[in-house]
Protein backbone atom coordinates (compact mmCIF):
# COMPACT_ATOMS: atom_id res chain seq x y z
CA UNK A 1 0.00 0.00 0.00
CA UNK A 2 2.67 2.49 1.03
CA UNK A 3 4.41 3.90 -2.04
CA UNK A 4 7.94 3.86 -0.62
CA UNK A 5 8.35 0.20 0.12
CA UNK A 6 12.09 0.48 0.63
CA UNK A 7 11.51 2.93 3.47
CA UNK A 8 9.37 0.46 5.34
CA UNK A 9 12.45 -1.43 6.43
CA UNK A 10 13.49 1.52 8.58
CA UNK A 11 10.95 2.27 11.31
CA UNK A 12 10.26 5.95 11.92
CA UNK A 13 9.22 5.33 15.49
CA UNK A 14 10.42 2.51 17.67
CA UNK A 15 9.16 1.87 21.18
CA UNK A 16 10.59 -0.81 23.43
CA UNK A 17 9.07 -1.49 26.82
CA UNK A 18 7.66 2.03 27.09
CA UNK A 19 6.13 2.61 30.51
CA UNK A 20 4.51 5.75 31.84
CA UNK A 21 2.67 6.28 35.08
CA UNK A 22 0.89 9.11 36.83
CA UNK A 23 0.78 9.15 40.61
CA UNK A 24 1.33 5.44 40.89
CA UNK A 25 -1.25 4.55 38.23
CA UNK A 26 0.32 2.79 35.25
CA UNK A 27 -0.98 4.36 32.05
CA UNK A 28 1.38 2.76 29.54
CA UNK A 29 2.49 -0.73 30.48
CA UNK A 30 5.57 -1.76 28.53
CA UNK A 31 4.61 -0.93 24.96
CA UNK A 32 6.62 -2.39 22.06
CA UNK A 33 5.76 -0.76 18.77
CA UNK A 34 7.31 -0.02 15.38
CA UNK A 35 5.81 2.59 13.10
CA UNK A 36 7.33 2.18 9.61
CA UNK A 37 8.30 5.37 7.79
CA UNK A 38 5.49 6.72 5.65
CA UNK A 39 2.75 4.63 7.24
CA UNK A 40 -0.64 6.06 8.16
CA UNK A 41 -1.55 4.60 11.55
CA UNK A 42 -4.53 5.30 13.75
CA UNK A 43 -4.55 4.74 17.49
CA UNK A 44 -7.91 3.93 19.06
CA UNK A 45 -8.85 3.64 22.68
CA UNK A 46 -11.34 4.65 25.32
CA UNK A 47 -10.85 7.98 26.98
CA UNK A 48 -8.30 7.41 29.69
CA UNK A 49 -6.77 4.45 27.88
CA UNK A 50 -3.47 6.33 27.56
CA UNK A 51 -3.57 7.19 23.87
CA UNK A 52 -2.80 10.83 24.47
CA UNK A 53 -0.06 9.84 26.91
CA UNK A 54 1.50 7.67 24.20
CA UNK A 55 1.31 10.49 21.66
CA UNK A 56 2.79 12.98 24.08
CA UNK A 57 5.60 10.58 24.93
CA UNK A 58 6.49 10.24 21.24
CA UNK A 59 6.24 14.02 20.80
CA UNK A 60 8.59 14.50 23.76
CA UNK A 61 6.00 16.56 25.63
CA UNK A 62 5.83 14.46 28.80
CA UNK A 63 8.18 16.32 31.11
CA UNK A 64 7.88 15.30 34.69
CA UNK A 65 6.09 12.04 33.92
CA UNK A 66 7.70 8.99 35.45
CA UNK A 67 8.45 6.18 33.07
CA UNK A 68 10.99 3.92 31.46
CA UNK A 69 11.67 2.23 28.16
CA UNK A 70 13.39 3.12 24.93
CA UNK A 71 11.93 5.46 22.36
CA UNK A 72 13.34 6.53 19.01
CA UNK A 73 11.55 9.13 16.92
CA UNK A 74 12.55 11.21 13.89
CA UNK A 75 14.13 14.65 14.06
CA UNK A 76 11.29 16.55 12.46
CA UNK A 77 8.03 15.87 14.31
CA UNK A 78 4.89 17.97 13.96
CA UNK A 79 1.87 17.82 16.24
CA UNK A 80 -1.71 18.78 15.45
CA UNK A 81 -3.87 19.21 18.54
CA UNK A 82 -7.60 18.93 19.02
CA UNK A 83 -7.83 22.70 19.23
CA UNK A 84 -6.15 24.60 16.41
CA UNK A 85 -3.96 26.38 18.95
CA UNK A 86 -3.40 29.39 16.73
CA UNK A 87 -1.92 32.38 18.52
CA UNK A 88 -4.68 35.02 18.47
CA UNK A 89 -2.18 37.88 18.15
CA UNK A 90 -0.54 36.58 14.97
CA UNK A 91 -2.07 36.63 11.54
CA UNK A 92 -2.70 33.27 9.91
CA UNK A 93 0.48 33.30 7.82
CA UNK A 94 2.60 34.24 10.83
CA UNK A 95 0.98 31.44 12.80
CA UNK A 96 1.88 28.96 10.08
CA UNK A 97 5.48 30.20 10.14
CA UNK A 98 5.78 29.98 13.95
CA UNK A 99 9.26 28.73 14.74
CA UNK A 100 10.36 28.58 11.12
CA UNK A 101 11.05 30.93 8.23
CA UNK A 102 10.21 31.29 4.56
CA UNK A 103 7.14 33.26 3.64
CA UNK A 104 6.77 31.47 0.31
CA UNK A 105 6.69 28.07 1.99
CA UNK A 106 4.02 29.34 4.33
CA UNK A 107 1.88 30.68 1.50
CA UNK A 108 2.25 27.41 -0.38
CA UNK A 109 1.19 25.41 2.68
CA UNK A 110 -1.86 27.63 3.16
CA UNK A 111 -2.80 27.23 -0.49
CA UNK A 112 -2.44 23.47 -0.10
CA UNK A 113 -4.97 23.35 2.74
CA UNK A 114 -7.35 25.62 0.82
CA UNK A 115 -6.72 28.84 2.73
CA UNK A 116 -5.23 30.87 -0.11
CA UNK A 117 -6.16 34.51 0.37
CA UNK A 118 -6.61 34.20 4.16
CA UNK A 119 -2.93 34.83 4.94
CA UNK A 120 -3.62 38.21 6.54
CA UNK A 121 -6.71 37.10 8.52
CA UNK A 122 -6.67 37.00 12.32
CA UNK A 123 -7.33 33.57 13.85
CA UNK A 124 -10.56 34.72 15.50
CA UNK A 125 -11.93 35.50 12.05
CA UNK A 126 -11.64 31.85 10.98
CA UNK A 127 -14.28 29.15 11.35
CA UNK A 128 -13.42 26.03 13.31
CA UNK A 129 -12.64 24.09 10.15
CA UNK A 130 -10.51 26.87 8.70
CA UNK A 131 -8.57 27.20 11.94
CA UNK A 132 -7.84 23.47 11.89
CA UNK A 133 -6.73 23.76 8.25
CA UNK A 134 -4.33 26.51 9.30
CA UNK A 135 -3.04 24.23 12.06
CA UNK A 136 -2.43 21.51 9.45
CA UNK A 137 -0.55 24.03 7.29
CA UNK A 138 1.56 24.96 10.31
CA UNK A 139 2.47 21.33 10.86
CA UNK A 140 3.23 20.73 7.17
CA UNK A 141 5.44 23.72 6.56
CA UNK A 142 8.13 22.06 8.67
CA UNK A 143 8.16 19.03 6.34
CA UNK A 144 7.74 16.56 9.18
CA UNK A 145 8.95 12.98 9.00
CA UNK A 146 6.33 12.16 11.62
CA UNK A 147 2.96 13.82 12.01
CA UNK A 148 1.25 13.26 15.34
CA UNK A 149 -2.42 14.21 15.46
CA UNK A 150 -4.30 14.18 18.76
CA UNK A 151 -8.01 13.93 17.89
CA UNK A 152 -7.55 16.74 15.36
CA UNK A 153 -11.14 16.63 14.14
CA UNK A 154 -12.81 16.01 17.49
CA UNK A 155 -14.14 19.56 17.79
CA UNK A 156 -15.42 19.86 14.21
CA UNK A 157 -18.93 19.30 12.92
CA UNK A 158 -19.66 16.13 10.95
CA UNK A 159 -19.66 17.75 7.50
CA UNK A 160 -16.42 19.63 8.07
CA UNK A 161 -14.90 16.46 9.47
CA UNK A 162 -15.56 14.54 6.23
CA UNK A 163 -13.82 17.26 4.21
CA UNK A 164 -10.91 17.31 6.62
CA UNK A 165 -10.53 13.52 6.35
CA UNK A 166 -10.07 13.84 2.60
CA UNK A 167 -7.65 16.73 3.07
CA UNK A 168 -5.51 14.89 5.60
CA UNK A 169 -5.29 11.85 3.35
CA UNK A 170 -4.31 14.05 0.38
CA UNK A 171 -1.64 15.82 2.37
CA UNK A 172 -0.28 12.51 3.57
CA UNK A 173 -0.09 11.26 -0.02
CA UNK A 174 1.71 14.41 -1.18
CA UNK A 175 4.24 14.59 1.67
CA UNK A 176 4.58 10.99 2.86
CA UNK A 177 5.17 11.57 6.57
CA UNK A 178 4.51 8.77 9.00
CA UNK A 179 1.19 9.60 10.61
CA UNK A 180 -0.05 8.61 14.03
CA UNK A 181 -3.65 9.71 14.37
CA UNK A 182 -5.11 9.42 17.85
CA UNK A 183 -8.88 9.19 17.78
CA UNK A 184 -11.82 7.69 19.61
CA UNK A 185 -13.84 7.49 16.41
CA UNK A 186 -13.70 3.96 14.98
CA UNK A 187 -15.09 5.05 11.60
CA UNK A 188 -12.54 7.81 11.28
CA UNK A 189 -9.75 5.32 11.96
CA UNK A 190 -11.07 2.81 9.41
CA UNK A 191 -11.62 5.34 6.65
CA UNK A 192 -8.26 7.04 7.03
CA UNK A 193 -5.62 4.64 8.29
CA UNK A 194 -3.81 1.67 6.79
CA UNK A 195 -3.16 0.28 10.23
CA UNK A 196 -5.24 0.62 13.35
CA UNK A 197 -3.98 0.02 16.86
CA UNK A 198 -6.25 -0.40 19.84
CA UNK A 199 -4.81 0.67 23.16
CA UNK A 200 -6.29 -1.23 26.06
CA UNK A 201 -5.16 -0.92 29.67
CA UNK A 202 -1.79 0.47 28.71
CA UNK A 203 -1.00 -2.18 26.09
CA UNK A 204 -1.60 -2.60 22.38
CA UNK A 205 -4.68 -4.81 22.45
CA UNK A 206 -5.13 -5.14 18.70
CA UNK A 207 -2.93 -4.37 15.72
CA UNK A 208 -5.00 -4.43 12.56
CA UNK A 209 -3.86 -3.78 8.99
CA UNK A 210 -6.64 -2.40 6.84
CA UNK A 211 -5.93 -3.46 3.30
CA UNK A 212 -8.60 -1.59 1.37
CA UNK A 213 -8.11 0.93 -1.46
CA UNK A 214 -8.57 4.67 -0.94
CA UNK A 215 -10.72 6.73 -0.98
CA UNK A 216 -12.82 4.57 1.27
CA UNK A 217 -16.51 4.84 1.86
CA UNK A 218 -18.33 4.33 5.11
CA UNK A 219 -20.70 2.08 3.15
CA UNK A 220 -18.00 -0.39 2.10
CA UNK A 221 -19.28 -3.69 3.57
CA UNK A 222 -15.78 -5.07 3.99
CA UNK A 223 -14.92 -2.18 6.26
CA UNK A 224 -17.85 -3.31 8.37
CA UNK A 225 -15.92 -6.41 9.32
CA UNK A 226 -12.93 -4.36 10.45
CA UNK A 227 -15.37 -2.22 12.36
CA UNK A 228 -16.78 -5.25 14.20
CA UNK A 229 -13.33 -6.44 15.19
CA UNK A 230 -12.26 -3.02 16.43
CA UNK A 231 -15.45 -2.53 18.42
CA UNK A 232 -15.02 -5.96 19.97
CA UNK A 233 -11.46 -5.09 20.92
CA UNK A 234 -12.78 -1.90 22.48
CA UNK A 235 -15.34 -3.94 24.40
CA UNK A 236 -18.31 -2.33 22.69
CA UNK A 237 -21.22 -4.27 21.21
CA UNK A 238 -23.51 -2.63 18.72
CA UNK A 239 -26.51 -4.48 20.05
CA UNK A 240 -28.80 -1.71 21.14
CA UNK A 241 -31.50 -4.06 22.35
CA UNK B 1 -56.78 43.33 30.92
CA UNK B 2 -58.40 39.97 30.35
CA UNK B 3 -59.37 40.80 26.79
CA UNK B 4 -55.82 41.65 25.81
CA UNK B 5 -54.34 38.47 27.29
CA UNK B 6 -56.79 36.26 25.45
CA UNK B 7 -56.43 38.22 22.24
CA UNK B 8 -52.67 37.82 22.02
CA UNK B 9 -52.45 34.04 21.33
CA UNK B 10 -55.32 34.35 18.86
CA UNK B 11 -53.37 36.86 16.82
CA UNK B 12 -50.36 34.55 16.76
CA UNK B 13 -52.44 31.70 15.45
CA UNK B 14 -54.10 33.83 12.79
CA UNK B 15 -51.07 35.17 11.00
CA UNK B 16 -48.62 32.37 11.67
CA UNK B 17 -45.93 31.78 10.61
CA UNK B 18 -45.25 34.89 12.57
CA UNK B 19 -42.30 37.03 11.61
CA UNK B 20 -39.87 36.58 14.41
CA UNK B 21 -38.64 39.77 15.93
CA UNK B 22 -34.90 40.15 16.12
CA UNK B 23 -33.50 39.48 19.55
CA UNK B 24 -32.43 42.41 21.61
CA UNK B 25 -28.64 42.73 21.30
CA UNK B 26 -26.57 42.58 24.46
CA UNK B 27 -23.59 44.46 23.10
CA UNK B 28 -23.73 48.17 23.99
CA UNK B 29 -24.12 49.05 20.33
CA UNK B 30 -22.23 51.22 17.93
CA UNK B 31 -19.93 53.82 19.43
CA UNK B 32 -21.04 57.43 19.18
CA UNK B 33 -18.42 59.97 18.06
CA UNK B 34 -16.61 61.91 20.83
CA UNK B 35 -18.84 60.33 23.50
CA UNK B 36 -16.21 60.72 26.15
CA UNK B 37 -16.53 64.52 25.95
CA UNK B 38 -20.31 64.70 26.42
CA UNK B 39 -20.25 64.25 30.21
CA UNK B 40 -17.55 66.86 30.92
CA UNK B 41 -19.15 69.33 28.45
CA UNK B 42 -22.49 69.00 30.22
CA UNK B 43 -20.81 69.57 33.56
CA UNK B 44 -19.08 72.76 32.34
CA UNK B 45 -22.36 73.98 30.83
CA UNK B 46 -24.18 73.54 34.17
CA UNK B 47 -21.35 75.31 35.95
CA UNK B 48 -21.52 78.26 33.52
CA UNK B 49 -25.31 78.53 33.80
CA UNK B 50 -25.20 78.45 37.60
CA UNK B 51 -22.46 81.13 37.66
CA UNK B 52 -24.30 83.36 35.18
CA UNK B 53 -27.47 83.03 37.24
CA UNK B 54 -25.52 84.10 40.33
CA UNK B 55 -26.24 80.85 42.17
CA UNK B 56 -22.55 80.23 43.01
CA UNK B 57 -20.40 82.21 45.45
CA UNK B 58 -17.63 83.61 43.17
CA UNK B 59 -15.21 83.49 46.12
CA UNK B 60 -15.65 79.74 46.51
CA UNK B 61 -16.43 78.67 42.94
CA UNK B 62 -15.49 81.30 40.38
CA UNK B 63 -17.18 81.27 36.97
CA UNK B 64 -15.57 79.26 34.16
CA UNK B 65 -14.62 82.43 32.28
CA UNK B 66 -12.90 83.82 35.39
CA UNK B 67 -10.84 80.63 35.59
CA UNK B 68 -9.92 80.92 31.91
CA UNK B 69 -9.00 84.60 32.30
CA UNK B 70 -6.78 83.77 35.28
CA UNK B 71 -5.18 80.98 33.27
CA UNK B 72 -4.46 83.49 30.49
CA UNK B 73 -2.89 85.95 32.96
CA UNK B 74 -0.75 83.26 34.57
CA UNK B 75 0.32 82.02 31.14
CA UNK B 76 1.38 85.43 29.84
CA UNK B 77 3.12 86.20 33.13
CA UNK B 78 5.24 83.09 32.48
CA UNK B 79 4.61 81.39 35.84
CA UNK B 80 2.09 78.85 34.54
CA UNK B 81 4.33 77.47 31.71
CA UNK B 82 7.21 77.10 34.16
CA UNK B 83 5.02 75.33 36.72
CA UNK B 84 3.56 73.02 34.06
CA UNK B 85 7.00 72.14 32.72
CA UNK B 86 8.32 71.38 36.20
CA UNK B 87 5.34 69.14 36.95
CA UNK B 88 5.53 67.41 33.57
CA UNK B 89 9.21 66.74 34.05
CA UNK B 90 8.65 65.14 37.46
CA UNK B 91 5.75 63.08 36.22
CA UNK B 92 7.62 61.85 33.12
CA UNK B 93 10.82 60.93 34.96
CA UNK B 94 8.92 59.10 37.66
CA UNK B 95 6.67 57.44 35.12
CA UNK B 96 9.57 56.34 32.90
CA UNK B 97 11.48 54.83 35.81
CA UNK B 98 8.34 53.15 37.18
CA UNK B 99 7.45 51.76 33.76
CA UNK B 100 10.86 50.22 33.15
CA UNK B 101 11.09 48.86 36.70
CA UNK B 102 7.57 47.41 36.59
CA UNK B 103 8.10 45.65 33.27
CA UNK B 104 11.56 44.31 34.12
CA UNK B 105 10.48 43.02 37.53
CA UNK B 106 7.34 41.44 36.05
CA UNK B 107 9.40 39.69 33.37
CA UNK B 108 11.96 38.47 35.91
CA UNK B 109 9.25 37.22 38.27
CA UNK B 110 7.08 35.76 35.51
CA UNK B 111 9.79 33.90 33.62
CA UNK B 112 11.84 32.28 36.37
CA UNK B 113 10.94 30.56 39.61
CA UNK B 114 13.95 32.14 41.35
CA UNK B 115 12.82 35.57 40.18
CA UNK B 116 9.31 34.89 41.41
CA UNK B 117 10.57 33.79 44.81
CA UNK B 118 12.73 36.89 45.18
CA UNK B 119 10.51 39.53 43.63
CA UNK B 120 6.84 38.72 43.94
CA UNK B 121 6.59 38.63 47.72
CA UNK B 122 8.69 41.77 48.03
CA UNK B 123 6.47 43.71 45.65
CA UNK B 124 3.33 42.49 47.41
CA UNK B 125 4.83 43.75 50.67
CA UNK B 126 5.65 47.08 49.04
CA UNK B 127 2.10 47.27 47.78
CA UNK B 128 0.74 46.81 51.29
CA UNK B 129 2.59 49.93 52.49
CA UNK B 130 0.81 53.12 51.38
CA UNK B 131 3.38 54.70 49.09
CA UNK B 132 2.61 58.22 50.26
CA UNK B 133 3.49 57.05 53.76
CA UNK B 134 7.06 56.64 52.52
CA UNK B 135 7.41 60.37 51.88
CA UNK B 136 9.00 61.30 55.25
CA UNK B 137 11.52 58.49 54.95
CA UNK B 138 12.39 59.37 51.37
CA UNK B 139 12.90 63.03 52.31
CA UNK B 140 15.36 61.91 54.97
CA UNK B 141 17.18 59.70 52.50
CA UNK B 142 17.10 61.76 49.34
CA UNK B 143 16.64 65.32 50.61
CA UNK B 144 13.75 67.58 49.80
CA UNK B 145 14.80 68.14 46.17
CA UNK B 146 13.60 66.45 42.98
CA UNK B 147 14.96 62.97 43.66
CA UNK B 148 12.47 61.95 46.34
CA UNK B 149 9.50 63.18 44.28
CA UNK B 150 10.60 61.22 41.25
CA UNK B 151 11.23 58.18 43.45
CA UNK B 152 7.75 58.30 45.01
CA UNK B 153 6.08 58.69 41.60
CA UNK B 154 8.14 55.80 40.26
CA UNK B 155 6.89 53.59 43.11
CA UNK B 156 3.28 54.65 42.56
CA UNK B 157 3.66 53.77 38.86
CA UNK B 158 5.61 50.53 39.02
CA UNK B 159 3.22 48.69 41.33
CA UNK B 160 0.13 48.52 39.08
CA UNK B 161 2.32 47.88 36.02
CA UNK B 162 4.12 45.06 37.80
CA UNK B 163 0.95 43.50 39.22
CA UNK B 164 -1.00 43.46 35.97
CA UNK B 165 1.90 42.45 33.75
CA UNK B 166 2.92 39.68 36.14
CA UNK B 167 -0.65 38.39 36.37
CA UNK B 168 -0.88 38.36 32.57
CA UNK B 169 2.47 36.58 32.26
CA UNK B 170 1.55 33.84 34.71
CA UNK B 171 -1.86 33.54 33.05
CA UNK B 172 -0.46 32.58 29.65
CA UNK B 173 -2.22 29.47 28.42
CA UNK B 174 -0.14 26.36 29.07
CA UNK B 175 -1.35 25.04 25.72
CA UNK B 176 0.67 27.79 24.06
CA UNK B 177 3.73 26.74 26.02
CA UNK B 178 3.25 23.22 24.70
CA UNK B 179 2.85 24.60 21.18
CA UNK B 180 6.11 26.51 21.51
CA UNK B 181 7.87 23.28 22.52
CA UNK B 182 6.40 21.39 19.57
CA UNK B 183 7.37 24.15 17.12
CA UNK B 184 10.91 24.06 18.51
CA UNK B 185 11.01 27.67 19.66
CA UNK B 186 14.08 28.82 21.54
CA UNK B 187 13.63 30.44 24.96
CA UNK B 188 14.19 33.85 23.38
CA UNK B 189 11.71 33.23 20.55
CA UNK B 190 9.21 31.90 23.07
CA UNK B 191 9.43 35.08 25.13
CA UNK B 192 9.29 37.39 22.13
CA UNK B 193 6.58 35.64 20.13
CA UNK B 194 4.33 34.16 22.80
CA UNK B 195 4.99 35.52 26.29
CA UNK B 196 5.20 39.22 25.49
CA UNK B 197 2.29 39.47 23.04
CA UNK B 198 0.22 37.31 25.39
CA UNK B 199 0.96 39.57 28.35
CA UNK B 200 0.33 42.84 26.49
CA UNK B 201 -3.38 43.16 27.37
CA UNK B 202 -2.53 42.94 31.08
CA UNK B 203 0.38 45.30 30.64
CA UNK B 204 -1.90 47.95 29.15
CA UNK B 205 -4.28 47.72 32.09
CA UNK B 206 -1.31 48.35 34.35
CA UNK B 207 -0.06 51.14 32.13
CA UNK B 208 -3.32 53.04 32.34
CA UNK B 209 -3.43 52.69 36.11
CA UNK B 210 0.21 53.78 36.23
CA UNK B 211 -0.39 56.90 34.15
CA UNK B 212 -3.25 57.97 36.40
CA UNK B 213 -1.14 57.09 39.43
CA UNK B 214 1.73 59.30 38.32
CA UNK B 215 -0.57 62.35 38.25
CA UNK B 216 -2.14 61.43 41.57
CA UNK B 217 1.26 61.11 43.22
CA UNK B 218 2.30 64.41 41.72
CA UNK B 219 -0.65 66.32 43.17
CA UNK B 220 0.07 65.08 46.66
CA UNK B 221 3.84 65.58 46.47
CA UNK B 222 3.61 69.09 45.11
CA UNK B 223 1.12 70.13 47.73
CA UNK B 224 3.13 68.83 50.66
CA UNK B 225 6.76 69.45 49.93
CA UNK B 226 7.36 71.60 46.88
CA UNK B 227 8.85 74.91 45.96
CA UNK B 228 7.66 74.83 42.35
CA UNK B 229 5.16 73.11 40.10
CA UNK B 230 1.41 73.08 39.71
CA UNK B 231 0.73 71.76 43.20
CA UNK B 232 2.94 74.47 44.68
CA UNK B 233 1.01 77.07 42.69
CA UNK B 234 -2.26 75.75 44.09
CA UNK B 235 -0.89 75.59 47.61
CA UNK B 236 0.16 79.22 47.45
CA UNK B 237 -3.23 80.18 46.03
CA UNK B 238 -4.89 78.52 48.99
CA UNK B 239 -2.88 80.78 51.33
CA UNK B 240 -4.08 83.86 49.47
CA UNK B 241 -7.65 82.66 48.96
CA UNK B 242 -7.36 82.59 45.15
CA UNK B 243 -9.88 79.87 44.32
CA UNK B 244 -9.61 80.69 40.60
CA UNK B 245 -5.89 79.80 40.60
CA UNK B 246 -6.66 76.53 42.38
CA UNK B 247 -9.18 75.72 39.69
CA UNK B 248 -6.63 76.53 36.99
CA UNK B 249 -4.30 73.99 38.59
CA UNK B 250 -7.02 71.36 38.76
CA UNK B 251 -7.96 72.08 35.15
CA UNK B 252 -4.37 71.54 33.98
CA UNK B 253 -4.08 68.30 35.98
CA UNK B 254 -7.37 67.13 34.51
CA UNK B 255 -6.39 67.97 30.94
CA UNK B 256 -3.04 66.20 31.27
CA UNK B 257 -4.66 63.20 32.90
CA UNK B 258 -7.20 62.96 30.09
CA UNK B 259 -4.59 63.40 27.35
CA UNK B 260 -2.21 60.80 28.77
CA UNK B 261 -5.01 58.29 29.31
CA UNK B 262 -6.30 58.81 25.77
CA UNK B 263 -2.78 58.40 24.41
CA UNK B 264 -2.42 55.06 26.18
CA UNK B 265 -5.84 53.95 24.93
CA UNK B 266 -4.90 54.88 21.39
CA UNK B 267 -1.65 52.91 21.53
CA UNK B 268 -3.49 50.01 23.15
CA UNK B 269 -6.07 49.90 20.38
CA UNK B 270 -3.35 49.91 17.73
CA UNK B 271 -1.18 47.29 19.37
CA UNK B 272 -4.04 44.98 20.35
CA UNK B 273 -5.93 45.29 17.08
CA UNK B 274 -6.32 41.48 17.02
CA UNK B 275 -8.75 41.68 19.90
CA UNK B 276 -12.38 42.09 19.18
CA UNK B 277 -14.12 43.09 22.37
CA UNK B 278 -17.11 45.12 23.44
CA UNK B 279 -15.16 48.35 23.23
CA UNK B 280 -14.18 48.01 19.57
Amino acid sequence: MAPHTEQLTRPAVQLRGLTRSFEGRTVLDGIDLDLPAGQFTALLGHSGSGKSTLLRAIAGLDHGVTGSGRLTAPQRVSVVFQDSRLLPWRRVLDNVLLGTEGEEKGRAALAEVGLKGRERAWPNELSGGEAQRAALARSLVREPELLLADEPFGALDALTRIKMHALLRELWKAHQPSVLLVTHDVDEAIVLADRVLVLDQGRIGLDLTIDRPHPRSYRDPLLGEYRERLLTALGVTEDHA
Amino acid sequence: MTTTTTAAPMAVEKDSPRVRRRRRGLSPGRRLPATRLIGPALFVALWAIASAAGQLDPGAIPAPWTVLRTAGHLWTAGTLPTDILTSLERASYGFAIGLVAGVLLALAAGLSRVGEALIDGTVQLNRAIPTLGLIPLFILWLGIGEAFKVAIIAIVVYIPIYLNTHAALSGIDSRFVELAEVQGLSKFQFIRQIVIPGALPGFFVGLRLGVTGSWLGLVVLEQINATSGLGYMMFQAQNYGQSDVILVGLLVYGVFGLISDSAVRLIERRVLSWRRTLSS
